[in-house]
């Protein structure tokens, strides 16, 4: 019985999700309290993590259930809080974007808790089958997600691109499940890493299928095809929410799988992980430049980012692992930024996304172009901001180890990149006005907006408060 | 000495700005008050900075007026101090930054809160660079001032503003990663990045090579030095004249700062082994960049490249690692901090009224404007080092201080100082002597109050310093003993390894 306490966060989303989905079908124009209830049922979500029983923390704050195919451990802890947290956020941001753009249906936050409940059963599996059914419930809602605007033919585009390329990494990944459990003989990430060694090649083909699966799903480079068109053409509120929310669940067992079954054979897919960061660093720079549309633009800068995460990966430390945590963590903030400020480009309840649209900000909106020039200069890794420490500790755990090629790649590619974030600061400060945008502004998206750009603006004034919570995570 | 004297000097700009960023009202409510702001936050700096020089112990070579407090976890401090070569740049600084918001008063015509902000957080990073006894400190805000740095070009610039707001942007960012690996190197290779721990720590002769050439990479950028010094003239011309008189007075400097202080203080012997590196592009420096200037129809252009001159000889001065060298250097650099703004101030008062920079468009003004080509003699002079200015006093020691250690490279430094004569008398003849180009150019009205209290104080500082430079010698000579000191037992003491 008392199994289910540690659950009581994964059992309560379930009970929610059923419970508002017959709500919302049963009284009408129930839309925006669904909406309300989910962020509240996602709050309470929260505090179940942050609650767990005593006996949790009692074995060096791990606690292994059912069967051993369950963790409860600070990791997964704090991973859970990140994902509830943003999810919560990305829904209070969005919230003005779908009541206007024709998507306010009751699925709409349903879904989106429905995949937040596979991400967190994903952040918290000890087991393939447990990991894989969760990655399942999680990308299903995800599809569902991109092309939720259906009658808008790019949506429909994003869902299926999506769909087809996703499900073709799925395989991928499940195939490589298979190989492990074949060649070690064990689902239990505990009882793989006891029994995977260098010289079973089969395993190292598994490792290198289910990297790959992972990597389609943190869209590092070569597999990272889908995001930019994905991004671009789901409505804003969908990529908001997939270049935050899915990248936790994605590092996170990223993190576990390299690092709990894996751990032994680091030598095969160090250099796996070195290709991945550093091809993502240079494509995510250098295919930015490009862009006009500032979806893209983003998408094409989170691969980027998602570059600079990875490389914290390579190090096979503890150090690595921190430093890959507080960059997810300060990546997300500035994200929430970023799309703060896109949905906040509306004119007569028109949504913009083009750069050109921002001309001249700083003249009709200057706190808003304010918050822009800090989340903008953050991204591109300038001190004192926020963006600069995260990259600051990647660094840190890569020259630890004296991988230097890649520390200078990876600087030299934060000034290539530097020049797009410059570029949208060029059009904001420097270009000629254009017609202001609304500013009937929903207090959500305030002050979520406001949270971020003063989050990432005082970071430097006390750096432990982040670095303190995440040096306690330990990996075994 | 219990009252964070270093922070406050530091953080009262950045209270400034933040008054002006909270300040709300009508448009010119506004722009009253935050000028009113920024003049008093600059002005109690510049009051403070004497207070410092006045309480500054100038017997001892340590560090004084430190301040640690815990920050990131502990393995980095925020720590801060002073020695007798980073008072003289404060000094430097908090009597620049009023003369660039009262420039500015003068000059911006829009968005004049902002620029105040802009100027004020300016000061706070420079000020910090100087302070800071951490090297991840010292980069944070040496790399902070691109930010309000590029915001002023690109802002506030001229026609060509976007291109020159990134150019230098990109330039000086992309020197300066390298310095972040080398950074990261230092604390995993010594275990601290605390400045004075690493002072007394010997690091490892292979490493210093390479870390000395990450330093370098960013210093040479920012300093800038041949072949990397295109982003400056760029940046010059099209920068405000504020803009420009921060980024010749100070910015610069930081580099200078950053050569003696990191370079040779860490690296004794990859210095050693690079002084005919720094020598050579130096020489190439002073030579080539004269040449250009004696080329430029723009003024502006011109002072930029004779900046690229000057600096050429602070760097000379450094690497030649005798005390008269780098007393010259540190003189040259004050001096260069005094005489370049005050000449962009001079380019700024004609560009104010007339609108261009050619320097076709002038000639004659002698007889419109007497007060302003009395004033742009002394600094012309001064410049190209007249006995009597403090122009003179940095030249002359650094060629005294290279002459002792390598006489090919002292007498083609000489032969940039005829060259810096040519193109500035060139200059001064073309735009104040000869025929009036046009008509408008007689409605032109000479130097008013503002102008020519802020001309005043700098003449007086470039007279001063030149007929008596004890001041700032007395002030930076312990220090610069005691880095000569180190430098002489760190290279004996790797002399005598090798020959075991």
């Amino acid at each position: 019985m008392h199994l289910i306490l540690y659950i009581l966060p994964e059992i309560f989303l379930a009970l929610a999700i059923m419970f508002l989905l017959m709500l919302g079908v049963f009284t009408k124009k129930s839309f925006n309290l669904v909406y309300l209830l989910t962020i509240l049922s996602l709050i309470f979500a929260i505090a179940l993590v942050l609650n767990q029983p005593e006996e949790a923390y009692r074995y060096f704050g791990i606690i292994k259930i059912f069967n051993e195919s369950y963790i409860i451990d600070k990791l997964s802890s704090f991973m859970k809080v990140l994902t509830l947290l943003f999810c919560m956020f990305v829904l209070l941001l969005s919230n003005d974007y779908v009541k206007n753009s024709n998507i306010d249906k009751i699925e709409y936050p349903i879904i989106i808790l429905a995949s937040t409940l596979g991400m967190i059963l994903m952040i918290s599996s000890f087991d393939l089958i447990v990991f894989y059914l969760g990655l399942e419930l999680q990308s299903l809602c995800l599809y569902i997600l991109a092309s939720f605007r259906r009658n808008d033919e790019r949506s429909t585009e994003a869902g299926l691109k999506y769909f087809v390329l996703s499900a073709l990494a799925t395989g991928i990944l499940l195939y490589g499940c298979s190989l492990i459990y074949g060649f070690t003989g064990s689902t239990n990430f505990e009882v793989i890493s006891e029994k995977l060694t260098e010289s079973n090649m089969g395993a190292v083909f598994g490792i290198v299928f289910i990297i790959v699966g992972l990597a389609f799903k943190v869209s590092a480079v070569p597999f990272h095809m889908w995001t930019p068109d994905v991004y671009e053409g789901s409505p804003t509120s969908v990529t908001s929410f997939f270049a935050l929310i899915p990248k936790i669940a994605a590092i996170t067992v990223f993190i576990r799988f390299l690092y709990v079954p894996f751990i032994n054979v680091i030598s095969q897919w160090q250099t796996i992980i070195v290709f991945l960061s550093i091809a993502s660093m240079i494509l995510g720079a250098v295919a930015a430049i490009g862009q006009n549309n500032i979806k893209r633009l983003v998408a094409y800068s989170s691969i980027g980012h998602m570059g600079y995460a990875l490389a914290g990966l390579v190090t096979g430390t503890n150090e690595g692992i921190h430093s890959t945590i507080i960059y997810l963590t300060i990546y997300l903030v500035m994200n929430l930024g970023i799309f703060g400020c896109i949905f906040m480009m509306k004119r007569e309840n028109v949504f913009y996304e083009n750069i050109n649209d921002l001309s001249g900000l700083s003249k009709n909106h200057p706190m808003l172009a304010f918050s822009f020039l800090i989340i903008l200069f953050s991204l591109a890794g300038i001190p004192p901001l926020a963006g600069f420490f995260a990259k600051f500790y990647i660094f840190m755990a890569v020259i630890e180890i004296k991988m230097y090629s890649l520390a200078v790649i990876g600087l030299v590619t934060t000034v290539v990149s530097a020049f797009y974030y410059l570029r949208i600061i060029k059009v904001i400060y420097f270009d000629r006005p254009k017609k202001a945008f609304d500013k009937n502004y929903d207090w959500g998206l305030k002050s979520s907006l406001i949270l971020s750009s003063v989050l990432i603006l005082i970071y430097f004034i006390y750096p432990t408060i982040l670095t303190d919570i995440v040096t306690s995570i330990v990996i075994y | 000495m219990n009252f964070p004297i270093l922070s406050a000097i530091i953080f009262i700009p950045l209270i400034g700005a933040f008054f002006i960023f909270i300040t709300r009202g009508s448009q010119k409510n506004v722009e009253e008050n935050s000028k009113y702001v920024a003049i008093f936050s600059s002005l109690t700096n510049f009051l403070l900075g004497l207070f410092l020089w006045y309480s500054f112990d100038s017997s001892t070579s340590n560090f004084q007026f430190v301040e640690e407090k815990y920050w990131m976890g502990g393995f980095i401090n925020f720590k801060l101090g002073i020695d007798g070569i980073s008072i003289l740049f404060i000094l430097l600084t908090t009597f620049i930054a009023p003369i660039c918001i009262f420039s500015g008063i003068h000059s911006i015509k829009f968005k004049i809160k902002e620029f105040f902000i802009a100027i004020l957080v300016m000061e706070t990073l420079m000020l910090g660079v100087f302070c800071s006894l951490d090297l991840v400190i010292f980069y944070l805000f040496f790399e902070g001032g691109l930010i309000p740095m590029f915001l002023i070009i690109g802002i506030w610039g001229g026609p060509k503003r976007v291109y020159s707001a990134f150019k230098f942007f990109l330039f000086t960012l992309l020197g300066s990663v390298l310095m972040l690996v080398a950074i990261i190197s230092i604390y995993w290779i010594t275990g601290t990045t605390d400045l004075i721990k690493l002072l007394d720590t010997r690091i490892v002769q292979e490493y210093q090579y390479l870390l000395w050439l990450a330093f370098f990479s960013s210093f040479a950028v920012k300093l800038p030095m041949w072949p990397v010094h295109t982003w400056l003239p760029d940046a010059h011309v099209e920068a405000p004249t504020a803009g420009s008189v921060i980024l010749a007075a100070i910015l610069l400097k930081m580099a200078g700062y950053g050569f003696m202080r990191f370079s040779i203080g860490l690296f004794p012997v990859a210095s050693d082994y690079f002084t005919s590196l720094i020598f050579t592009l130096s020489i190439i420096a002073i030579i080539y960049t004269s040449l250009v200037a004696l080329m430029q129809d723009d003024m502006k252009k011109l002072i930029a490249y004779s900046s690229v001159a000057h600096m050429g000889f602070v760097t000379i001065g450094i690497f030649s690692l005798t005390k008269q060298g780098l007393e010259g250097s540190i003189i040259q650099m004050i001096s260069h901090g005094l005489i370049s703004a005050a000449l962009f101030l001079c380019v700024g008062v004609v560009y104010d009224r007339y609108h261009s920079r050619m320097i076709s468009s002038y000639g004659g003004l002698v007889n419109i404007m007497p007060k302003y080509a009395f004033v742009f003699m002394i600094f012309t002079l001064a410049a190209l080092g007249l006995p009597g200015t403090s122009g003179f006093v940095g030249e002359f020691l650094v060629l005294v201080g290279v002459f002792q250690v390598n006489i090919l490279v002292a007498v083609l430094a000489s032969l940039g100082v005829i060259l810096v004569a040519a193109y500035m008398l060139w200059l001064y003849r073309r735009v104040i002597f000869g025929r009036v180009a046009s008509s408008e150019i007689k409605k032109m009205t000479d130097l008013d109050k503002t102008e020519i209290y802020i001309f005043a104080s700098l003449v007086f500082l470039t007279l001063f310093f030149g007929f008596y430079p004890e001041p700032l010698l007395n002030t930076a000579d312990i220090s610069i003993n005691n880095l000569i000191d180190k430098y002489q037992t760190d290279i004996n003491f790797h002399l005598s390894q090798k020959n075991n």
